[in-house]
C-alpha cells in the first residue's frame, strides 16, 4: 500500500509527543519525591526508556504485535524480532498508510511510559539494578502479553471485543495493578506514614503535569493512526476530561481540607488524562467532560486508601493509575456512544444496554488478574535472588547518594568550599557530607 | 558586658538593624533560625494528607553590648521587631564573661 503523507507525519509528531510524556512523567514523579531521592525518582524513569526502547526493538513489538500462530489468543510470535524485514514493509496492512517502523516506534513509547508508571509507587527505596531487571521482564512478561490480547490481535480484542482506545486496561490499569502488586513486596518506606514525606518541589510537579498533558494528545489523538475525524474526537475529548478532572480534584480539595492546591490540579490532570485514555474516541465531548469529573473527584479521594490499607505506594500509582484506569474503562459502558466514531459500540445511556459494560469488566478484571498475579512473581523472584530493596542506612542518607553517586542540589551555600560549608542543614546535609568523606 | 539574643520574624529585620544602627550598635550578627512560641506552626495538605509544619522560620540577633546599655538595646529592639501580632519572638540577655577581638587582642569594653 502506498504512504498516506498526512497520516504519516502525524504517527511521527505523536511518536515524539508520547516519548516526552516519559521525561514529564520524571518531573512529575520527581518532584513529588524528597531532595535527597530525587534523582533515582527522575532516573527510574529515564532507564526504562533506554532498556524497554532496546527490548521493543530485539523482541518485544514481536511479542506483542505479531502474529503468534496456533497460541495467538494469548501471544504474538518472533517472525518481527529484531524487526528484520519490517523494514522491507512500507506500511503497516490496516490501510491507514503509515509505515511499518513508525508504528513499532509509536508503540514503543507507550511500552515505555507504562513501565516508568510503575516506579512512582517504589519512591525512595528501590534497588537501581533491581529495578533494571524488573523493567526488562516485565515488558515482556506483563505489557507485551496484556497488549498483544487488547490491540495485537489476541483474545480480548477479538473475542470479547472490549474496547480500550489507547491503553486504560493495557497501560494504567495494568501499571497501577503491577505497582501495588511490587509496593507488597518492597514493603513501606522508613517512617511512613509517620514522617511527613512532603513533595520537595512542587513547581517539578506543575512541570512535569503540563508536558505529560501536552504529550497525551499524541498518545490519544495519535492512536487514531491516522490524521482524521477520530483523532479530532480523541484531542478534544482528552483535553475536556482533563479540565474537569482538574477541576474536580481540587473541588474536592476546597470542601474536604479547605483550600485547593497546586499538587491537587496536577494529580486531578493526570487522573483525567488516565480515564478518557481508554475512552477518548468512543464518548462524545459532554460524555468525556462527565467522566472527566467524576475521575477528578474519585481518585481525589482513592489516594487516601494506602492510609487506609496500609501500603506505601509512595506517589499514588494505584490511586491515581488503576482507579482512573478503572473508572474510564467502566464508564465506556455507560457513556460509549457510536455517534462520534462508527467503530464504537452504545454503553447504557445510548440505549445499547448492558453488553458493553460486561465486556469492558471482563477486560478490567482479567488485567488486574494478571497483571497482579504475574507481577508479584516477577517482583518476589528478584527479592530472593538479587534483592529488591535498598540498605536501610542507604535508604535514611538518601539514596541518590548511594545509588547514583550524585545529589541533585548542592545546599552548602554559606561559605563554599568551607570545612563548615555542608552537613549543616538538618535532614538534606547527611548525603553530601558522606559523598565529600568519600571523595 | 551582655549579649542580647532576639529571635524575630524575618521581615523585620531591616527596622531592627536601622534602630539599632541608630542607637549606636556597632556590630551584630544574624543567623537563620526555626522554632515555635505560643502560636505553633501551620499545616499543609499533600493530596488530602496533612502535615503539620511544627517548626517556623525566624531570624537570630545577636548583639553584644555594655551593661549600662542592655535594657536600652533591648527597649530598640522589642519597638523595632513588634507587630502586635502572635509570633512576635522574644528577647532575652545573658552576661558575658569575656570578650577579645580576633584581630587586635583587645579585651572587655574595648573590643566591643
Amino acid at each position: 500500500m502506498k504512504i498516506d503523507s498526512g497520516n504519516t507525519a502525524w504517527m511521527l509528531a505523536s511518536t515524539a509527543l508520547v516519548l516526552l510524556m516519559t521525561p514529564g512523567l520524571a518531573f512529575f514523579y520527581g518532584g513529588m519525591s524528597r531532595a535527597k531521592s530525587v534523582l533515582n525518582m527522575m532516573m527510574m524513569s529515564f532507564v526504562s526508556i533506554a532498556v524497554v526502547g532496546m527490548a521493543w526493538v530485539v523482541y518485544g513489538y514481536s511479542i506483542a504485535f505479531s502474529d503468534g500462530g496456533g497460541a495467538n489468543k494469548f501471544i504474538g510470535g518472533l517472525d518481527d524480532w529484531g524487526l528484520v524485514g519490517l523494514e522491507k514493509t512500507a506500511t503497516l496492512d490496516d490501510g491507514t498508510g503509515i509505515p511499518s517502523l513508525v508504528f513499532v516506534a509509536f508503540q514503543a513509547t507507550f511500552a515505555i511510559i507504562t513501565v516508568a508508571l510503575i516506579s512512582g509507587a517504589l519512591a525512595d527505596r528501590t534497588k537501581f539494578g533491581a529495578w533494571v531487571v524488573f523493567s526488562l521482564v516485565w515488558v515482556t512478561l506483563v505489557y507485551a502479553p496484556i497488549a498483544h490480547w487488547v490491540w495485537g490481535g489476541g483474545w480480548i480484542m477479538d473475542k470479547v471485543k472490549a474496547l480500550d482506545f489507547a491503553g486504560g486496561t493495557v497501560v494504567h490499569i495494568n501499571a497501577g495493578v503491577a505497582a501495588l502488586a511490587v509496593v507488597l513486596v518492597l514493603g513501606k518506606r522508613r517512617g511512613w506514614p509517620k514522617d511527613p514525606m512532603r513533595p520537595h518541589n512542587l513547581p517539578f510537579v506543575l512541570l512535569g503535569a503540563g508536558l505529560l498533558f501536552f504529550g497525551w494528545f499524541g498518545f490519544n489523538a495519535g492512536s487514531a493512526l491516522a490524521a482524521n475525524d477520530i483523532a479530532g474526537v480523541a484531542l478534544i475529548n482528552t483535553m475536556v476530561a482533563t479540565c474537569a478532572a482538574g477541576f474536580g480534584w481540587i473541588v474536592v480539595e476546597k470542601l474536604r481540607d479547605g483550600a485547593s492546591t497546586t499538587l491537587g490540579i496536577a494529580s486531578g490532570f493526570v487522573a483525567g488524562l488516565v480515564a478518557i485514555t481508554p475512552a477518548c474516541a468512543y464518548v462524545t465531548p459532554v460524555g468525556a467532560l462527565v467522566l472527566g469529573l467524576i475521575a477528578g473527584a474519585v481518585c481525589a479521594f482513592a489516594v487516601s486508601l494506602k492510609y487506609k490499607l496500609g501500603y506505601d505506594d509512595s506517589l499514588d500509582v494505584v490511586g491515581v493509575h488503576m482507579v482512573g484506569g478503572i473508572i474510564g474503562a467502566l464508564l465506556i459502558g455507560f457513556l460509549g456512544s457510536t455517534a462520534v466514531n462508527p467503530a464504537g459500540a452504545k454503553g447504557l445511556f445510548a440505549g445499547g444496554g448492558l453488553e458493553l459494560l460486561g465486556k469492558q469488566a471482563i477486560a478490567v478484571a482479567v488485567t488486574i488478574v494478571y497483571s497482579f498475579v504475574v507481577t508479584f512473581i516477577i517482583a518476589k523472584v528478584i527479592d530472593l535472588t538479587m534483592g529488591f530493596r535498598i540498605d536501610a542506612e542507604d535508604e535514611i542518607s538518601g539514596i541518590d547518594s548511594a545509588a547514583h553517586a550524585e545529589t541533585a542540589y548542592d545546599f552548602g551555600s554559606v561559605h563554599a568550599g568551607s570545612a563548615i560549608s555542608h552537613g549543616t542543614l538538618a535532614g538534606s546535609g547527611s548525603d553530601q557530607t558522606k559523598v565529600e568523606a568519600e571523595a | 558586658m551582655k549579649l542580647i539574643t532576639a529571635v524575630i520574624k524575618p521581615f523585620k529585620l531591616d527596622e531592627v538593624k536601622a534602630a539599632l544602627e541608630t542607637a549606636g550598635v556597632k556590630g551584630l550578627t544574624v543567623s537563620e533560625a526555626s522554632g515555635f512560641g505560643r502560636q505553633k506552626g501551620h499545616t499543609e495538605v499533600y493530596r488530602g494528607a496533612e502535615y503539620k509544619v511544627d517548626l517556623v522560620p525566624k531570624l537570630r540577633v545577636e548583639v553584644l553590648v555594655d551593661e549600662a546599655d542592655a535594657d536600652e538595646i533591648i527597649d530598640v529592639i522589642v519597638k523595632a521587631a513588634r507587630t502586635e501580632k502572635i509570633g512576635d519572638g522574644k528577647v532575652w540577655a545573658v552576661p558575658v564573661d569575656t570578650i577579645v577581638r580576633v584581630r587586635t587582642g583587645e579585651t572587655g569594653p574595648e573590643a566591643l
